[in-house]
Formats: structure tokens, C-alpha cells, sequence
């Protein structure tokens, strides 16, 4: 038994509105008329399409490989005409379009023949392959491929699983619906997990504002029975569903930004990948539907299980859109992403799809300046002091910001939640990474070519020492065959060259070449090709822009 | 398009200077009944000044001026501002403290948010250092009629000393300073059951106001418990090595303005250290230093002085004040990847 619960700093107590959405049960959405299916839906590589426009393709049939080992497979759900493979709009705030496959369901929904898989008997790497090529990724938002989770690592096992089903954001009840519904799978799910990673304990924890879910997880591990194996209701608190504050919670430890949680002997995955692990492995089902929670200013608020790549309007005509309507969020109140395209399509990652209207989501009201009221360090989970942050960002003070760890912001929003001048102080932190980011990017480019350009030069210079040296040598070679008075030309040069002097003469004009790269590096900007010195000009012009307008925008200190 | 958080508590600026403005009142209807209403009469004064130059600096400023009038903020500074100095001044004083306030100590920074040092505490510093003698002049537990005091602080002719006693940290310093030990000076007529007739209940008025500021979130308990912490801990130790030089802790903690500077003043959070660790300090060395002042120093009361001097400590201490971040308290174990 869990004696003892940790708690982790800040976070805030916003109303949770899940009750909208859990009133009526999970309903399984009609199949559209056409779905779109982007090849990349998890972090990692883009899989390779293995269709063609015009093939025909079954329910579970791969149409996307995984590429590489960072990457995961993806299929069709359900069979039908492959109709296009062409870039579609994302359900991302940016709005761009990435390589889908647009399926045209034929309604028989046929499914490929599986192959059969016996993971009772498979070695773990086995079974990792598997997971990647039934496309199982974290279903919690991360998207992470899944398989590479499920490794214990160096030491070969693992303390304890945390299954995460605390869905601590207001409106998202996915999770909890899909406790409700198929609480034995779940574990079932966690069980393989923990047999893979060899993990001494399994935790499923969910907050305490689910008391059915809970309920129905307690009875389903009372009937599996298995010691090791506890349900922990934990208190609601936002953000006590993020993986960092969930794993700090239960076991009391802290992974640092930037450090795998199995480094500390924990790993976590959210409930509906337990449950979609269990279904791979046990029904051979590849990863095609989830369920997605559609409420705010929606008639009919609840939640469906939906084919991958149904167009989001999709789901908002059966939930009935309100007019009043001012803007759609994938997520939460609290994370979630503005959806510029209603028919970008459901991914692995749309666990919630939000209607806000200006009386459910006022828009912010007026910027004021910061008062310094500490509220905001008050509600860090990452205790982190949002406003040096905030201040470092907006006068563009990014090495600043970055000491005050910028990266350690978990983009949870509750700082923004709680200020008093309504600064959306998230926009900054995105802004700031983004910037700097972005300067690494251009710092890595020009980078790359002072490389490739140091590089050719000193191909250059070892091709004219080559040539060089070949002349000296065969000059040299002719003296050398009289008898001389013993010191050969080459040999103040290079002593160490020995007696052949050909050797030496070579090796003389290699350290040349060598001093000569040399002195090229030193100053490896005075000779650039014209697009190498535009790229850095470019660089260079917007490091001059940001620190003006850092100057202008600077506060008077 | 804006983005996440789109979920926002109900909370705003005005409402925080409000709810400090408020938590005032129980000190402000104290003084009045002990002294009279001259303080409602510098109240209105120094309102209606702070509003005056906090509009004309931010239409100078090109900045919106309803919206910023409106975040309560020049208010809270007038209202500090009033109640800090004798409610009988001209009402020149006030309007001159009141500017420079809000004209140098804010807006010539930046404005709000953006001042390193408390706006209140500077003009009141700047007027105790202009004007020493008219700044000692508080009125006498007697009272005078509302129309004499009017009278007064329109700048009328003043007998004031028919109405004037000294305050008790003003006796204090005088007896101690005429070689009369404290337990004399505490004897005369100026002081009451602990520091000086009336001022108990004053302090008291603003420790209440204080703990509604506490219950509210308004601000932490960081600040007044390491200034009260502080004042007691150096006037105590002081008392126990020679009581006869020295008041006792319980003289310290409610006579002067120290009620006020541990709730309203220390916790102003824009010219404040920010970390839990940094407030500790920062409130501590503001009372050490008051205390220094009230036992060495030519001002009876030291408060403000102690206060600008920590607000240029702030920087620094917040610098060495950061609290660890999440994941960042204890080395990573073995193998940890960072
Ligand atoms: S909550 Fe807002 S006003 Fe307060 S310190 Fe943080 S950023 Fe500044
Ligand atoms: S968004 Fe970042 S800075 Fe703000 S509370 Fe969350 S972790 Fe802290």
C-alpha cells in the first residue's frame, strides 16, 4: 500500500465543468465520408507511406511505416480507396498542412487478416517492434511513441508505473469516461507494461473528482488481483495530471527538465495507452480510434469514440455547434491549442475538442503592467518566478530568461490563471523559446556553413600542398640519387622525417596545410561565399533588430 | 487569436488595491476618532492630488488614462501617504508630498510596477527632511473641534500648541535624550497601557486590517511575521541588557507606525523582494534598521528611512534569494541524464 502522498508546489483550483460532458456514455461517431489521415501524428520520424492513391485498404491495414525507431506506424480505420496523399491542414495552432492519406470508407468495414502474435511467449524487444508497428503512442497528449517507453534501460528494471488517469484540466473527460467503461483492460494493459518493465510496482492514479472512475478501477483490481498493483486517488489540483507533478505526487520525486523519468526509476503512461497496448497485443488491433471529449458551447456535450482522421466539424455537428461560437480549441481551457481549420482531422493526440464562446471564455481583458504580486510564483507547479521570466522576456533579455529556466515552464498556465493585471505571460515564455530557438537555428545554419566552407578551403589548400609537394619530391628525388654531403633539403624542415625524403617533404607540407587551416579558422567569416554571408547577414540582422527593439520596448529601470 | 490560458480567475489590480483600501479603514476610523477628522480632510486631499498627477503623467506619457486611474493604485499610495503623516499639516504639505509621490517616485520610473522605491515612504522621508518641525505636530488626545481643525489645515493661523502632544516615540526620545530612563518618560501623561494612550488602538486597528489582508491572499505571511519577528528580537534583547535606556518589545511593536509598515508598507510588492527567503530578509532588515534609527538615530521613528534603504537592497536579494526549481533541489542520481 502507498502510505504516503507528496504534494508538489503552486497550481490552482479552476472549476473543472467535467460534469458537462459525463452525463451521457461514451457514443461510437458514424464513420465520415472521407478521412484524412496525417502520416505524422507522434513525436519522431514521418512514417513512409506504404499506399497508393486508388489502392484499396482494409480496417488495421498499415498505411504509414514507422521510420526508424523514433517513429510509429499508422493505419487505416476502417476499408476503403486510398483517394489522395497530399499535404492537409493540421489540427495545429499554426495552421500548416502536412502529407496525409485521405481514405474513402466503402462502409463494408473489412478488416485485414491479423497476423498472429503471441506476447505471452515474446522477448520484450519483440513486443516494442509490435507496439511501433501497431502505431501505439502516449494518448495523453504527448504523443510520444510508446514502444520506446517501455524499456526498462541499463539497469533492467523499474521501481514503479505510473498509469495516469488524473485528467486534472477542467472540461476533459476522456479519460475519465474511458475508466469508467473499460477499467479491467486498462490494468490488464498496465499489467503487460509492468511485465516489461519489470517494474516492482503499478500505480493507476486519478484525482479525486472522479469517484465513479475510481470506483469501477478499485473493483477490476480487486478481481485481477495482483499485490502489486494499487489505484491512488489523489487530490484534484491543476496541473496533478502533468507527468512531472503526477510522479512527484505519488513517489516524491522530482525529474528535472530535460532528464527521462526512468533515469529515477519511474515511467508513466496515461490510461488510454495502457488500454491501447492491451488492445494491440491482445486483439491485434492497431491504434485507430480514441476517444475525444467535444463540450463547451456545444447542445450536446460528451464524449465519442472516433475514428482517427475524422474531420473535427465532424464531431462538432453531432455534438451541435452553438452559433454563438468565437473560436475552437484541441485540449482544455488551460493548454489547449486555438484550431484555426474545423476540418483539420482527430489525430492520436485530440483528447478534447473545446467550443468557447465569449461568455464561457471572456476574452482577456486589458494588459496592465506587472505589479510584482508574486501570485503568479505562488501558482507555479515548476517553482519557477514567472514575472522574472516575463520581464526577461518582453525586453528580449533571452540568456536572462533562460537562466531563470525558461525551459523548465511546463506551459501550464497557471501563472496566467492567477495574475492579477492579466498578462498572458505563456504567450511570452512561447515567444521567447520560439525566439531562441529560432536563433539557434540560424546560429547552427551559419555554423554548418563556416564548416563546409572551412572544410573546402582546406581541401583546396591540401590539394595545391599535394601537388606542391609531389614537385618538391620529384626534385628533390633527383639530388637524392648522388651522394650529397648528408643533409638532405627536406630534413630542417622535418627531421623527424627520417631518411626518406620523400616522406618528409609530404609530411612537411601536411603541417603547412595544417597551420594554414588554422589560420583559417581564426577568421572564418572573412571569406564566404555570397549565399553563406547572406544566411549570416540574416542572422546577424535580426540579432541587431531584437536588441533595438529590446531597446525601445525596454522598461525604464 | 490569443492563446492558453483561456480560463482566468476572476481577479484584477483594482480589486487587489481595493481590497487593501479597505482593509485601511479600521486603522483610518481609529485615528479619526482619536484625533479628530483633520485625517479625512489630508485623505481627500491627497486622493484627489494622487489622481490629478497620476492623469496629467500618463496623458504626458501617451498612455491610457481611465484604465490606469482605474487599477486603484495612486489611491493606495495617497491613502499610505495620509495616514503616515500628522493629520493637522497645511494642506500644501500634503499636496506636495502627494505629487512628488506620484510624479517622481512613480511615474518619473516607469509608472506602475516599475518603481524600486515605495512612493509613499519617499515623500514622506522627503517631508520629514523638509519640513522637521511642522512633521512632528500631532494633535493631542483632546481633540479639537471639526472647524478649528479645517481651519488648520486650510492653512489657517495655528496655535497649535494648545493642541499638539508629542507623540510617544517623540517623548520617548526627548526623556531619554533629557537622561530621564524609559520607565519615567512612560510615567507621563503621553502614554498609555503600553505605547503611548491611544496608539495601542491604532496598532491594533492596522495588525486587524493586516490579517484581513493575510486572509485574503492579498499578501503572504512572509513579510509582517519577520518584521514583528525582527522588531521584537532586537527591542527585546536591548530591553533584557539595559531596560532603563531601552523600551520594551511590546512598547516597539505597537507604537509608531510599526503595525503599519509590517502589513501595508513592507508588503508593497512592487518595490518589495519577491522570493519567500527575500521578503524574510527584506522585512527583517527594514525592522532592524527601524529600530536602529528609533534607538540611535535623529528621527523618532525610522520606518521610512529603513524601508527605501531595503528597497535598494531588493535587486540583491532577490538575486540571492531563488527559491530551487522543480527538479533542481537535489543532485539527479546516479545515470540522471541532464
Ligand atoms: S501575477 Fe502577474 S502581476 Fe503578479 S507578479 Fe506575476 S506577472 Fe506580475
Ligand atoms: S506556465 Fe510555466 S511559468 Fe507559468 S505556472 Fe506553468 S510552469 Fe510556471
Amino acid at each position: 500500500m502507498l502510505s504516503k502522498l507528496f504534494s508538489f508546489n503552486g497550481g490552482v483550483k479552476p472549476d473543472p465543468n467535467k460534469s458537462l460532458s459525463t452525463r451521457e456514455p461514451i457514443a461510437r461517431l458514424a464513420l465520415p465520408p472521407q478521412l484524412v489521415i496525417p502520416l505524422h501524428q507522434h513525436i519522431g520520424g514521418t512514417p513512409r507511406p506504404l499506399v497508393h492513391v486508388g489502392d484499396k485498404v482494409l480496417r488495421g491495414q498499415r498505411i504509414g511505416a514507422a521510420d526508424g525507431n523514433v517513429s510509429s506506424a499508422v493505419h487505416a480505420p476502417t476499408s476503403g480507396h486510398v483517394v489522395a496523399i497530399e499535404p492537409r491542414p493540421m489540427p495545429h495552432a499554426s495552421g500548416l498542412s502536412s502529407p496525409a492519406v485521405v481514405i474513402e470508407p466503402d462502409g463494408l468495414d473489412a478488416a485485414i487478416e491479423r497476423e498472429p502474435f503471441d506476447w505471452h511467449a515474446a522477448a520484450p524487444g519483440e513486443i516494442r517492434d509490435f507496439l511501433r508497428d501497431a502505431g501505439v503512442v502516449g494518448l495523453g497528449g504527448a504523443v510520444f511513441p510508446s514502444h520506446l517507453k517501455l524499456n526498462p534501460g541499463k539497469s533492467g528494471h523499474t521501481d514503479t508505473l505510473v498509469i495516469n488517469g488524473a485528467e486534472c484540466e477542467p472540461f476533459i473527460t476522456c479519460d475519465d469516461m474511458l475508466m469508467r467503461a473499460e477499467p479491467e483492460n486498462i490494468l490488464r494493459g498496465a499489467l503487460i507494461m509492468q511485465r516489461m518493465l519489470a517494474a516492482k510496482q503499478v500505480l493507476v492514479a486519478l484525482e479525486d473528482n472522479k469517484p465513479e472512475a475510481a470506483a469501477a478501477l478499485k473493483a477490476a483490481a480487486q478481481s485481477l488481483g495482483h499485490a502489486s498493483l494499487e489505484v491512488v486517488v489523489v487530490p484534484t489540483r491543476y496541473p496533478a495530471g502533468g507527468a512531472k507533478q503526477l510522479i512527484r505526487v505519488l513517489t516524491g520525486i522530482e525529474v528535472p527538465h530535460g532528464s527521462r523519468s526512468t533515469d529515477y526509476g519511474v515511467q508513466c503512461f496515461n490510461v488510454a495507452t495502457a488500454l491501447a497496448v492491451w488492445r494491440a497485443l491482445e486483439h491485434g488491433e492497431p491504434l485507430t480510434r480514441r476517444i475525444v471529449t467535444v463540450t463547451g458551447n456545444v447542445e450536446r456535450p460528451r464524449n465519442f469514440d472516433v475514428a482517427i482522421g475524422t474531420p473535427i466539424s465532424h464531431l462538432f455537428a453531432a455534438a451541435g455547434l452553438k452559433p454563438d461560437t468565437d473560436k475552437l480549441i484541441m485540449g482544455g481551457p488551460m493548454m489547449g491549442i486555438p484550431l484555426p481549420n474545423i476540418d483539420a482531422p482527430v489525430v492520436k493526440a485530440t483528447n478534447c475538442l473545446l467550443a468557447s464562446s465569449p461568455a464561457l471564455f471572456a476574452p482577456p481583458e486589458p494588459e496592465l503592467p506587472c505589479i510584482r504580486c508574486g501570485e503568479c510564483a505562488r501558482a507555479c507547479p515548476a517553482d519557477l518566478q514567472p514575472f522574472e521570466l516575463y520581464w526577461h522576456s518582453r525586453a528580449r533579455n533571452f540568456g536572462r530568461a533562460q537562466e531563470y529556466k525558461l525551459f523548465d515552464c511546463i506551459e501550464c498556465g497557471c501563472c496566467a490563471y492567477v495574475c492579477p493585471s492579466h498578462i498572458p505571460l505563456v504567450d511570452y515564455y512561447r515567444y521567447a523559446k520560439s525566439e531562441i530557438w529560432a536563433r539557434e537555428r540560424d546560429k547552427d545554419a551559419a555554423d554548418s556553413a563556416r564548416e563546409r566552407f572551412e572544410f573546402r578551403n582546406w581541401r583546396a589548400d591540401r590539394e595545391k600542398e599535394e601537388k606542391a609537394a609531389k614537385l618538391a619530391a620529384r626534385n628533390a628525388a633527383k639530388p637524392a640519387v648522388k651522394p650529397t654531403d648528408g643533409s638532405a633539403p627536406a630534413a630542417d624542415v622535418a627531421p623527424s622525417a627520417g631518411d626518406d625524403p620523400m616522406k618528409a617533404l609530404i609530411e612537411a607540407a601536411m603541417a603547412r596545410a595544417r597551420a594554414q587551416k588554422e589560420a583559417v579558422a581564426a577568421k572564418n567569416t572573412d571569406a564566404l561565399t555570397p549565399a553563406q554571408q547572406a544566411q549570416i547577414d540574416a542572422a546577424e540582422e535580426r540579432r541587431k533588430r531584437a536588441s533595438e527593439l529590446s531597446g525601445s520596448n525596454a522598461p525604464a529601470e | 487569436m490569443y492563446n492558453s490560458p483561456y480560463l482566468r480567475q476572476n481577479t484584477s489590480v483594482r480589486r487587489v488595491m481595493v481590497t487593501v483600501l479597505v482593509a485601511m479603514l479600521p486603522a483610518i476610523a481609529v485615528q479619526v476618532w482619536l484625533f479628530g477628522i483633520g485625517l479625512l480632510l489630508q485623505i481627500a486631499l491627497a486622493s484627489a492630488t494622487a489622481l490629478a498627477c497620476e492623469a496629467a503623467m500618463l496623458s504626458m506619457r501617451r498612455r491610457p488614462v481611465a484604465r490606469a486611474l482605474g487599477d486603484g493604485s495612486a489611491l493606495v499610495t495617497a491613502w499610505l501617504i495620509a495616514v503616515c503623516l500628522p493629520p493637522l499639516l497645511p494642506w500644501w504639505m500634503i499636496v506636495i508630498g502627494t505629487s512628488f509621490a506620484i510624479i517622481i517616485g512613480k511615474h518619473l520610473y516607469g509608472g506602475l510596477g516599475q518603481n524600486p522605491f515605495n512612493p509613499a515612504m519617499l515623500a514622506y522621508c522627503v517631508l520629514i527632511i523638509s519640513f522637521p518641525a511642522l512633521m512632528s505636530q500631532w494633535p493631542g488626545l483632546q481633540g479639537s473641534d471639526p472647524a478649528t481643525q479645517l481651519h488648520w489645515v486650510l492653512g489657517g493661523e495655528r496655535a497649535l500648541d494648545a493642541v499638539t502632544g508629542a507623540t510617544p516615540l517623540d517623548a520617548l526620545r526627548t526623556g531619554l535624550l533629557g537622561n530621564a530612563d524609559v520607565s519615567a518618560v512612560m510615567q507621563s501623561a503621553a502614554f498609555g497601557h503600553v505605547a503611548g494612550a491611544g496608539w495601542e488602538w491604532v496598532a491594533l486597528a492596522w495588525g486587524a486590517g493586516g490579517l484581513l489582508l493575510l486572509a485574503l491572499r492579498i499578501i503572504t505571511w512572509h513579510i509582517p511575521v519577520a518584521f514583528l519577528g525582527a522588531m521584537a528580537l532586537v527591542s527585546g534583547v536591548a530591553w533584557l541588557i539595559d531596560p532603563s535606556h531601552y523600551a520594551s518589545p511590546a512598547f516597539h511593536l505597537l507604537a509608531g507606525g510599526t503595525m503599519l509598515g509590517a502589513f501595508f508598507i513592507a508588503t508593497d510588492p512592487v518595490s518589495g523582494a519577491t522570493t519567500p527567503r527575500g521578503k524574510l530578509i527584506f522585512a527583517a532588515g527594514i525592522a532592524l534598521i527601524a529600530w536602529l534609527i528609533r534607538a540611535f538615530g535623529a528621527y523618532p521613528d525610522g520606518i521610512a528611512f529603513a524601508v527605501l534603504l531595503l528597497n535598494i537592497c531588493v535587486p540583491l536579494i532577490d538575486i540571492k534569494t531563488q527559491p530551487p526549481v522543480f527538479g533542481h533541489k537535489v543532485e539527479p542520481p546516479d545515470g540522471g541524464a541532464r
